[in-house]
């Protein structure tokens, strides 16, 4: 104790012994605390980035320049409107620098040239990480409460579908996970509410199981329950691992609840095998193009055909034949909502595809089941099980009320904290992380989990996690002007009997007109300017192909004449654009001089044999429709508004606007119109 | 008192070299999950590249089709069992990193490219009887401009100026009289300007003296979908394209 005393005492005397000494002592202690403020700024993290780029810009060529445009210091986007203050560009320092594309070390590196500016949206609206701090871990990785790390690149394309709720050219990734979110039915459990209030909808058709026995067996119910994809690999019916006694349970409870179909039977035309000519089968299946919906694994193990429809490899395992027979009838008895067309099949047209699709099946699928009669406490417990499960969500089940809500609303999952989420060991903390993982292997998050396994590719999943990660709240905060409010459907509706007879053929299914509709086929909106009666006529009865190379094409409805009549008359008056004038005189008459110079020019100047085919021994374009007939199938004035620019009738149409005069416009159309169809029919004198 | 100052600041200022160089090395992060558990059974005498090489995707996106390489001896038979590592430039990482070759002699993994865009060489290597052996591959990681540009090649471009077709769409290439020039064939495309393909693009073939089956576009696409074209067009080329004019030191 003694000696630490006395050293003390003798430091302090050394110290402070006399007054000079005392104040030169204090002095050095006072500068010291003053330079604490200035040493703490230059040995920040930032001010050391600040120096280093100073250091790679000195050798540039450019460096005079450069130099004169950096400022030190922290830098600052104060957006108050968006909530933006960004301090990122203190050290990414060369984000608008031109010349500096080719720096390879961050954070020195020019920003990739993107629609919007630096300085108008800051950085965190599209990266996300928190803008005002100033150390690379902070801005970067924090996972405090309320904070969110950096996005990840690979899920960059959420940070676009914050505003654009459209679906946006350079956004490939986000579009498609919007797709996934509406054809999987996310939406049928989790509710997800877009900023301007409209609802996320989906677009799948989940089958009502109202009159299930109708149309199938409990044997095969209960093999689908197992396991979806064994039964048809491209369905988006998820797997939820039902143990054998509950796909048994819930099985009898929808086959004792079904109620048959009231008029199933009024079919005796349709009963199977009647007249079918097995041998037609394959050819009346790809005449009446079922392929361009329904898709069927050849031998090789690949799908071949569209998702519009169900996939049928194995529909023989699955649909009842008086079933089968029935829908191919008319699909709307059934379902009255399905996108099936109602095909006018003759008896054997119709039992010819039955035969055709019963064989379509595999004997080993469900060989091994075999169910005993369930006692009613058992079909109770289905009962339980589908209302546990939410199966009614998606499909309309007898006795079981849709629920409402039945899962998490995902509007601002985006923006889920992450101090709510429970991550599973070894496990990235990180909202993407977690919702790329919940969607991959939802039952890993534990046993009570009722979400089911989806079959997703990798890119699917990431799409979906791009998707699902633009729901933020800062969407929600966000200026209306900024705003891009997705295209929704409309609810246009054909009147009278056309109108009957276009949602019979399901015509929505694949075109669209006037806002409503698919896009596998064209627009047809403007349809009745196009074309020419007697080829739409025509058209309707045996829809003979304008792009061969297609595998989806128009199918053939075998309408009868006064249908044709009735569609051919509705849509010739009716889908007519105004801005096409049907009566320009000035196309009515043509001279051989003009359709020679018309030529000259669709060879020569503008070299249209590049796509297009006219004379089939010569050209061989294969991009556009084949124009060999054109003149017998497009009208004069729908011809020259196209060719003057394309993109106005057919937004997205490959075909360049080459800024056509007049009067080139004129001449091609006088050529154009010269190719008729060999015959004469349709031929205007 | 002042020697100790100095001292402080120098141990500081290399403190703070290490902390921006563990700062910089943070951004390269290796994903390359330790796979104790696999042991060579065998070894190969070459490395052949079976499939997945010179794709394009998005910076930071996983590839769209796996990177497969084979493990030969040295009569070309394919070798199984053999270990094979793939290793590649900072950002970008694999899954897995390491692993056996399976029965046909066959490694594969997937592939997911860095955050910055540009050429990334992807090295595949194996131990090899007596030395081992590596192969390099490449893939081309594009920036969101070179994206958009890759989207409306596909949709105006594509059909001309790639020969190949696929289930998508069928080449137009060999219907023409005059062949086009692939995107890939940075031996041409790489001697054009920027306004000469600006040109081209905006006023057709004529515009450069060239076919006029190469017709204009200057009143369907917009001067960014131009410039992303044109970027696209730069990104793929092979040779890879070297920018003109002032060259810049490296670092």
């Amino acid at each position: 104790m003694q000696p630490i005393r006395k050293n003390i005492s003798s430091a302090w005397h050394a110290l402070f012994g006399d007054p000079v000494r005392a104040f030169g002592v204090v002095s050095v202690i006072l500068l010291l605390a003053l330079a604490i403020a200035p040493a703490k700024e230059h040995f920040s993290q930032w001010h050391s980035y600040q120096r280093h780029y100073l250091t790679l810009i000195r050798d540039r060529g450019d460096a005079i320049s450069l130099r004169r445009r950096f400022e030190p210091g922290i830098h600052q986007i104060w957006l108050p409107e968006l909530g933006v203050v960004d301090r990122c560009t203190t050290c990414h320092l060369g984000l608008n620098e031109a010349s500096l594309a080719d720096v390879s070390q961050q954070p020195f590196r020019k920003h990739p040239v993107v629609p919007h500016s630096l300085n108008g949206f800051g950085c965190v609206i599209c990266h996300g990480g928190q803008g005002q701090a100033t150390t690379v871990a902070e801005a970067h990785h924090s996972e405090r409460a309320g904070e969110e790390p950096i996005l990840p690149t690979r899920y960059i394309e959420s940070g676009c579908g914050q505003c654009h709720q459209n679906a946006l050219p350079g956004t490939p990734q986000l579009n498609l996970g919007r797709t996934v979110v509406a054809r999987y039915g996310c939406v049928h459990c989790h509710a997800i509410t877009r900023p301007d209030g409209s609802k996320v909808e989906a677009t799948d058709h989940p089958p009502s199981l109202a009159h299930i026995a109708d149309k199938t067996t409990r044997e095969w119910i209960f093999s689908w329950l197992k396991d979806p994809q064994a039964y048809a690999g491209s369905t988006t019916m998820p797997n939820y691992k039902f143990s054998d006694g509950d796909a048994s349970d819930i099985s009898a409870y929808l086959i004792s609840s079904s109620k048959p179909q009231a008029g199933d039977s009024a079919a005796p035309s349709a009963k199977p095998g009647t007249g079918a000519d097995l041998a037609a089968g394959p050819s009346l299946y790809g005449e009446s193009f079922c392929a361009s919906c329904h898709a069927v694994q050849n031998a090789a193990g690949n799908l071949v055909g569209g998702n519009l429809g169900p996939e049928l490899t194995r529909i023989g395992n699955k649909a009842k034949p008086e079933w089968l027979a029935a829908w191919l009838e008319n699909p709307r008895v059934y379902d009255s909502t399905t996108p099936m067309p109602h095909y006018r099949f003759t008896p054997q047209q119709n039992a010819t595809l039955v035969a055709f699709l019963q064989a379509k099946s595999d004997s080993d699928y469900g060989s091994g089941v075999h169910l005993d009669a369930a006692s009613p406490q058992q079909i109770a417990h289905g009962r339980k099980l589908i209302v546990e499960f939410g199966c009614a969500a998606c499909h309309e089940i007898n006795g079981v009320q849709k629920p409402e809500n039945f899962a998490p609303d995902l509007s601002t999952i985006g923006s889920k904290p992450l101090a709510q989420i429970v991550f599973l060991p070894g496990m990235e903390h990180s909202l993407p992380s977690y919702i790329a993982a919940k969607i991959r292997q939802p039952r890993a998050f534990g046993s009570s989990v009722k979400m089911p396994q989806f079959t997703l590719t990798a890119s699917q999943t990431d799409a979906l996690t791009t998707a699902l990660l633009a729901l933020t709240a800062r969407s929600r905060s966000m200026p209306d002007n900024l705003r891009v409010a997705a295209v929704p459907e409309t609810n246009y509706q054909p009147a009278g009997h056309a109108g009957k007879l276009i949602a019979e053929l399901a015509c929505f299914s694949c075109h669209r007109f006037n806002g409503r509709g698919g896009d596998m086929a064209p627009d047809l909106t403007w349809e009745g300017s196009s074309v020419q009666r007697q080829w739409l006529t025509d058209f309707l009865h045996n829809p003979n192909t304008l792009r061969p190379s297609l595998i989806r094409r128009m199918p053939r409805f075998n309408l009868s004449d006064s249908d044709n009549k009735e569609l051919t008359d509705y849509i010739l008056v009716v889908y007519q654009s105004s801005a096409i004038d049907a009566d320009l005189a000035s196309l009515a008459t043509n001279s051989p001089d003009l359709v020679e110079h018309g030529k000259q020019l669709f060879y020569s100047k503008y070299a249209c044999q590049s796509c297009h085919i006219v004379d089939s021994k010569a050209d061989k374009g294969y991009i556009g429709p084949t124009l060999t007939q054109v003149g017998s199938r497009l009208t004069p004035a729908w011809v020259h508004a196209w060719l003057k620019n394309p993109q106005a009738l057919r937004p997205g149409t490959a075909e360049p606007n080459q800024n056509l005069s007049d009067d080139d416009a004129r001449a091609l159309t006088a050529f154009l119109m010269s190719q008729k169809r060999p015959g004469g029919r349709g031929v205007k004198q | 008192m002042k020697r100790r100052f100095t001292g402080s600041m120098t141990f500081a200022t290399s403190a703070i070299l290490a902390l921006l160089s563990a700062a910089t090395l943070a951004g390269c992060k290796h994903s390359a999950p330790a796979n104790a558990g696999l042991k060579a059974t065998a070894q190969g005498t070459a490395l052949v590249e079976s499939s997945g090489g010179h794709q394009i995707g998005a910076t930071g996106t996983t590839l769209k089709d796996p990177l497969v390489v084979q493990v030969n001896d040295d009569q070309g038979t394919a070798v199984p069992g053999a270990l094979v590592e793939f290793h590649g430039p900072a950002g970008v990482s694999f899954d897995p990193a390491e692993v056996l070759s399976d029965s046909s002699g066959q490694a594969t993994t997937s592939v997911t490219l860095g955050t910055i865009a540009g050429l990334y060489q992807i090295d595949a290597v194996t131990s090899g009887k007596t030395k081992p052996v590596s192969i390099g591959i490449l893939e081309t990681a594009l920036n969101y401009q070179e994206r958009v540009g890759s989207i409306l090649v596909e949709r105006y471009c594509s059909r001309c100026h790639d020969s190949e077709s696929s289930p998508e769409r069928v080449s137009n290439y060999d219907n023409l009289e005059v062949k086009p020039h692939l995107f890939t064939d940075g031996n041409t495309l790489n001697k054009m300007s920027d306004a000469d393909l600006t040109s081209i693009i905006l006023h057709g073939g004529p515009a450069l003296n060239r076919s006029a089956l190469m017709p204009s576009y200057g009143n369907t696409l917009s001067p960014s979908d131009v410039k992303a074209l044109i970027a696209y067009t730069r990104a793929v080329s092979d040779p890879p394209y070297q920018p003109p004019g002032t060259v810049y030191a490296r670092k």
